[in-house]
C-alpha cells in the first residue's frame, strides 16, 4: 500500500512539475561530464566524426532497466542532432531486446530530424550477449570506426574498463555513466567526468529534451529530501525508543 | 500509427505495473510477462541477425578488421550448425563451450585486471583533485587490509580500518547511491507511461 501511494504521489508530482517546467526554463547545476557530451556533440558534427553511443547490458524487462531507458532517451536525442553529420552515430548494446529497441529509437531520430533516407539499420548493434562478448565487440568500434567521443549510459560491470581502456589507446573522448556499483568505480578511475547515481538518469534534461525530463529531476530531488527526512525521523525515534 | 502504438505500450506498462497492487490484475500480468519473455527470445535471434549484418558488410566492404568479422561469422554459424545438430548437452558442444567460450572469456578478465590496475596508475594524471586522492588511498587502504599476509592482517589497517571502511563507508555511501538509481529509475518509468519518453519509436 506505501508502494502505491509513492507511486501515486510521484506521478501528481511528475505531471505539476511537468506543467510548472514547461511555463518556467530550469536551471541546472553544471556537470561536468554534460558540458563534455556538449562539446563532443557539436566537434563531431563540424569534424565529420562519429559518435559511438555503448547502452551496455541492462535488461529493459527487468526491474532494473531504468538504466536502458535513459540510455535510450539520450540516444534519441544524439541521433536527432548529429544526423546531419557526414558520419551518423553508432549504438552497441550487449542485450537483444535494447538492441532492437536501440535501432527502433535511432530511426525515430532519424525520422524526427526529416531524415528517414539516411537511417541505416546497422547503426544500431547488439555486439554480444554476455558482458565480456559485448565489451569484445565494442571494443572495436571505437578502434576502426572513426570514433572521436564514446558515450558509455547504461548497465555495465567490470567489464566496462576494456571498452574505457580501448577508448582511451585511441584518444578518444569518454563520458561514462552506469547504475551498478562496480561499473561507477571502474568509469570513475577510467574516465575524466564519470556520472555518480543518479546523474545517469540527468541526461536528457542536460541535452534539453522535453520539459518531462527536467520535471523529473524536480521530482527525485523532492523525494531524495522525503528520504533524508524518513531516514533521519527513523534513526531519531529509534534513538528515543519510539520504534 | 505511432498514437496506435503509444497507447498500447502505456496500457501494457500500466496493466503490468497494476497486477503488483490489484490481485485481479495478476493474470493479465503474468500473460502479458510471459508474452514479452517468447518476444525476448526472438529479439535474440533478431541480435545475432544484426551481428551477422554487420560484419558481413564490413567483409563485403573491405573494411579494416574484417579477418576478425570472418572469423565471427565462421564461428557464429558452425556452432549454431552443430549445435542444431548435435545438440548443445553433446560431449562436443561441451568441449567448445569449455575449451573456447570459457577460456575467452577468462582471457577478458585477465586483461581486465592489467587495464584496472593501469587505471589506478594514471588516475592521478587524469583527475588530480580530492576525489582522485581519496580513491586511490581508499583503494590502496582496502587492498592492503584484505591482502594475505605471511604474518596476518596489518595491525589497525586489517582489523579496524578495513571494516570500518567497507562496512561504513563504502556500505551508507552504496545505499545512497542505490537510492538514488531507484528514484532516477521511478521517474523514468513513470515518463514512459506518460509517453513523454517513447522508446518505441514513436514521434
Amino acid at each position: 500500500m506505501i508502494s502505491l501511494v509513492i507511486l501515486i504521489s510521484s506521478a501528481v508530482l511528475l505531471l505539476i512539475a511537468t506543467i510548472w517546467k514547461r511555463k518556467s526554463p530550469a536551471w541546472l547545476r553544471e556537470i561536468p561530464a554534460f558540458t563534455r557530451l556538449h562539446r563532443a556533440l557539436g566537434l563531431s558534427v563540424e569534424d565529420g566524426t562519429r559518435l559511438h553511443v555503448s547502452l551496455g547490458n541492462g535488461n529493459p524487462l527487468d526491474a532494473r532497466g531504468g538504466s536502458a531507458f535513459a540510455g535510450l532517451a539520450m540516444l534519441r536525442i544524439i541521433a536527432e542532432r548529429t544526423s546531419l553529420g557526414d558520419k551518423p552515430v553508432i549504438a552497441s548494446t550487449g542485450e537483444a531486446v535494447l538492441g532492437l529497441l536501440t535501432q527502433d529509437t535511432l530511426q525515430a531520430g532519424y525520422h524526427i530530424a526529416g531524415v528517414d533516407e539516411l537511417y541505416v539499420p546497422t547503426m544500431g548493434r547488439v555486439t554480444g550477449l554476455t558482458p565480456f562478448g559485448y565489451a569484445a565487440g565494442a571494443m572495436h568500434i571505437s578502434q576502426n570506426e572513426d570514433i572521436s567521443a564514446n558515450i558509455m549510459l547504461g548497465r555495465f560491470s567490470s567489464e566496462v574498463a576494456l571498452l574505457a581502456e580501448a577508448s582511451d589507446r585511441d584518444n578518444v573522448t569518454m563520458i561514462g555513466a552506469s547504475d551498478n556499483l562496480t561499473g561507477q568505480a571502474v568509469l570513475f578511475a577510467n574516465t575524466q567526468d564519470a556520472l555518480i547515481g543518479e546523474e545517469l538518469f540527468a541526461a536528457g534534461a542536460y541535452l534539453h529534451a522535453e520539459a518531462a525530463h527536467t520535471a523529473s529531476l524536480t521530482v527525485q530531488d523532492i523525494l531524495r529530501w522525503l528520504v533524508i527526512a524518513a531516514l533521519l525521523g527513523g534513526a531519531f525515534a529509534k534513538f528515543v525508543g519510539i520504534i | 500509427m505511432r498514437v496506435f502504438t503509444a497507447v498500447i505500450a502505456i496500457a501494457a506498462g500500466v496493466l503490468v505495473l497494476g497486477g503488483y497492487f490489484f490481485p485481479a490484475l495478476a493474470d493479465v500480468q503474468t500473460l502479458l510477462l510471459n508474452w514479452a519473455i517468447i518476444l525476448a527470445g526472438f529479439a535474440a535471434l533478431v541480435g545475432i541477425f544484426n551481428l551477422i549484418a554487420v560484419h558481413m558488410g564490413k567483409i563485403r566492404g573491405h573494411e579494416k578488421g574484417r579477418t576478425y568479422s570472418a572469423l565471427l561469422i565462421i564461428g557464429l554459424v558452425a556452432t549454431f550448425f552443430f549445435g542444431m545438430i548435435l545438440r548443445p548437452q553433446h560431449a562436443m558442444m561441451k568441449i567448445v563451450m569449455n575449451g573456447i567460450i570459457i577460456p575467452t572469456e577468462a582471457a577478458l578478465m585477465g586483461i581486465l585486471t592489467v587495464s584496472l590496475v593501469y587505471a589506478v596508475i594514471r588516475l592521478l594524471r587524469r583527475r588530480a583533485d580530492m576525489m582522485g586522492i581519496i580513491f586511490l588511498v581508499t583503494a590502496a587502504l582496502l587492498m592492503l587490509g584484505s591482502a594475505t599476509l605471511p604474518f596476518g592482517n596489518i595491525p589497525l589497517i586489517g582489523t579496524l580500518l578495513h571494516p570500518w571502511i567497507t562496512q561504513i563507508l563504502a556500505l551508507g555511501g552504496a545505499r545512497g547511491i542505490l537510492i538514488g538509481v531507484a528514484l532516477g529509475t521511478l521517474t523514468t518509468g513513470l515518463r514512459i507511461l506518460f509517453g513523454a519518453d517513447r522508446p518505441y519509436g514513436g514521434n
